[in-house]
């Protein structure tokens, strides 16, 4: 049970990140390698912004809010510059080059945090969060779990709406289909591809910021392992599809959870990557996927 | 001057020049066939005409006005839709979905859309019935009903159809023609590319034959139509579809 509930926390960030992994591959067909290291980014910007309140005597709840809001903007336009600058050019130029550009933006971006905030391990204050936890079948639950699995959810069911309910959320599984008929229906396909990686970034950053209040210790390179654990999340749903990247985050973040539990926390990666094969051989569209995977 | 105006328009796919400098008008209130084989270039002057390729010189005008280098998005908001060929709905989407994007340009006014939505139920009442189902499991014939209704929410001055009759049965394909003369009537003009010459220069005012990139033949449709070079390039082999018994066999 224990295991399960600190599952499922992380596991609420694996979902942020897989989804913007998995609507950017819905869209365009690009695995977003940088798209980790967005987490990483929002990571920090909620650690400069927190660093920069804790001297303040502001209250907490409202330091908390605007360090998140501040991440989630200042990645969301993050990712809409490396789309314009990195991506759009290439969209017509073969699958190949843009996935390059994208390990290349990855590289920059974790070279660029080396410059900004050094190799170490930075921490977030840990005298922020409540520390009251309550008993649940068993097993102990902190009320900042309960927060952060609740915004988490939150933000997956704004996202659901806004794709299921809004004209550009439809254009946006329109364009999925067929971008050339998106466009004759008056879709301007760039603008709603730049409307898509300003969700993907918002949402790493909230998991970025999450996970840096949760373990307290972030890094440049944490980015990297976020990325390969919610593309796998986001490849055990099935890749492409919104709801595939919520369950497979969260089905990834127990299952890392129980392994770490009750194998060896060595192992945990070792066991996520061997269900990402697996997932792969047996069934690569994944839980929901309808489209194969493309090779690329 | 015309309404939709195409002069010289040359467009190329790499090395490959597909539109060797095509000319052609539309006015208002008429349905023009553009007829040619396969590979002719039908498809690329619709494309190129809609903005989805970029012309290398020439130009289109749009009720006078340039639209040559606009963008996809900007010429249907201007007044002319392209039902694609192979109808290209969004199969992931529902019917209203479907609909509801063809008025993407008036996603801000959902009492517009609705009543353009009406509007197109009173076309196609076999829309209004699937309404909530997706597109993708519509029959070829719905499903080309839902592609020219989906161009028909932006209520377009020009209707640029590629090959509307491609796979139906006979039956169906009368169907199709009888509502594109419909939509003639409710003030679209239509310019339609066909491999059906025959079917389609009974319905247009006019037809224009394109071969290899060039214009080589237009005329009255009459006139086309009994154009001995036409009846042996385009109508000499082919049945006469009217006559066929058909029933809708494409389900």
């Amino acid at each position: 049970m224990q295991y399960l509930i600190n599952g499922l926390t992380i596991g609420s960030f694996y979902a942020l990140v897989a989804l913007g992994y998995t609507m950017i591959y819905g869209i365009i067909r690009l695995i977003n390698f940088a798209h980790g290291d967005l987490f990483m980014v929002g990571a920090f910007m909620g650690w400069t912004v927190l660093g920069v309140f804790s001297a303040t005597h502001a209250p907490v709840a409202v330091v908390l809010m605007i360090s998140l809001l501040v991440a989630m903007a200042v990645v969301g336009l993050l990712a809409v510059g490396m789309d314009r600058i990195a991506y759009q050019p290439l969209l017509r130029a073969s699958r190949l080059s843009i996935l390059i550009t994208a390990l290349g933006v990855s590289l920059a971006l974790e070279n660029g945090a080396l410059i900004l905030f050094g190799a170490g391990f930075d921490t977030y204050p840990t005298n922020l969060l409540p520390t009251t936890t309550f008993l649940l079948g068993g097993a102990t639950v902190s009320w900042v779990q309960v927060g952060m699995f609740t915004l988490s959810l939150l933000l997956m069911l704004l996202l659901y709406l806004f794709v299921q309910h809004t004209a550009v959320g439809t254009a946006m599984r329109a364009l999925s289909f067929d971008q050339d008929a998106a466009r004759l229906m008056g879709v301007n396909v760039e603008g709603v591809i730049m409307i898509t990686f300003l969700l993907g970034g918002v949402l790493a950053a909230a998991s970025g910021v999450m996970m840096g209040l949760y373990y307290t210790q972030i890094n440049f390179l944490m980015g990297f392992l976020m990325g390969l654990r919610a593309f796998t999340a986001a490849v055990l749903g099935g890749i492409g599809n919104i709801p595939g990247a919520m369950v497979g985050g969260l089905l990834i973040g127990v299952l890392q959870s129980f392994a770490a539990g009750y194998i060896s926390s060595q192992w945990q990666d070792v066991i996520v990557f061997a269900v990402l094969i697996l997932v792969l051989v047996v069934k690569p569209t994944g839980i929901f996927g309808e489209r194969v995977v493309e090779r690329m | 001057m015309a309404l939709l105006e195409i002069s010289d328009l040359h467009t190329f796919y790499g090395s490959i020049e597909a539109l060797r400098g095509i000319s052609l008008e539309v006015e208002e209130g008429e349905i023009v066939a553009l007829l040619g084989s396969n590979g002719a270039g039908k498809t690329t002057t619709l494309r190129t005409i809609s903005g989805l390729e970029r012309a290398r010189s020439g130009s289109v005008k749009l009720a006078g006005e340039e639209i040559t280098r606009r963008r996809a998005h900007d010429i249907v908001s201007l007044g002319l839709s392209h039902v694609p060929e192979g109808r290209r709905i969004f199969a992931n989407l529902t019917i209203e979905e479907n609909l509801g994007l063809g008025a993407y340009l008036y996603r801000r006014h959902p009492a517009l859309i609705k009543e353009r939505r009406q509007t197109v139920y009173e076309i196609f009442p076999r829309l209004l019935e699937r309404k909530d189902q997706l597109a993708g499991t519509l029959s070829g014939g719905e499903q080309q009903m839902l592609a020219i209704g989906r161009a028909m929410m932006v209520q377009p001055k020009v209707l640029a159809l590629d090959e509307p009759s491609m796979g139906l049965a006979p039956i169906l394909v009368r169907q199709i023609f009888r509502i594109i003369e419909e939509i003639r009537q409710r003030g679209t003009a239509i310019l339609l590319v066909e491999q059906n010459a025959l079917q389609a220069l009974r319905l247009a005012d006019r037809g224009y034959v394109i071969e290899t990139g060039r214009i080589v033949l237009h005329d009255d449709a009459k006139a086309l139509a009994q154009d001995p070079r036409v009846r042996a390039a385009y109508l000499g082999g082919e049945p006469e579809v009217d006559t066929a018994q058909g029933t809708d066999t494409t389900n």
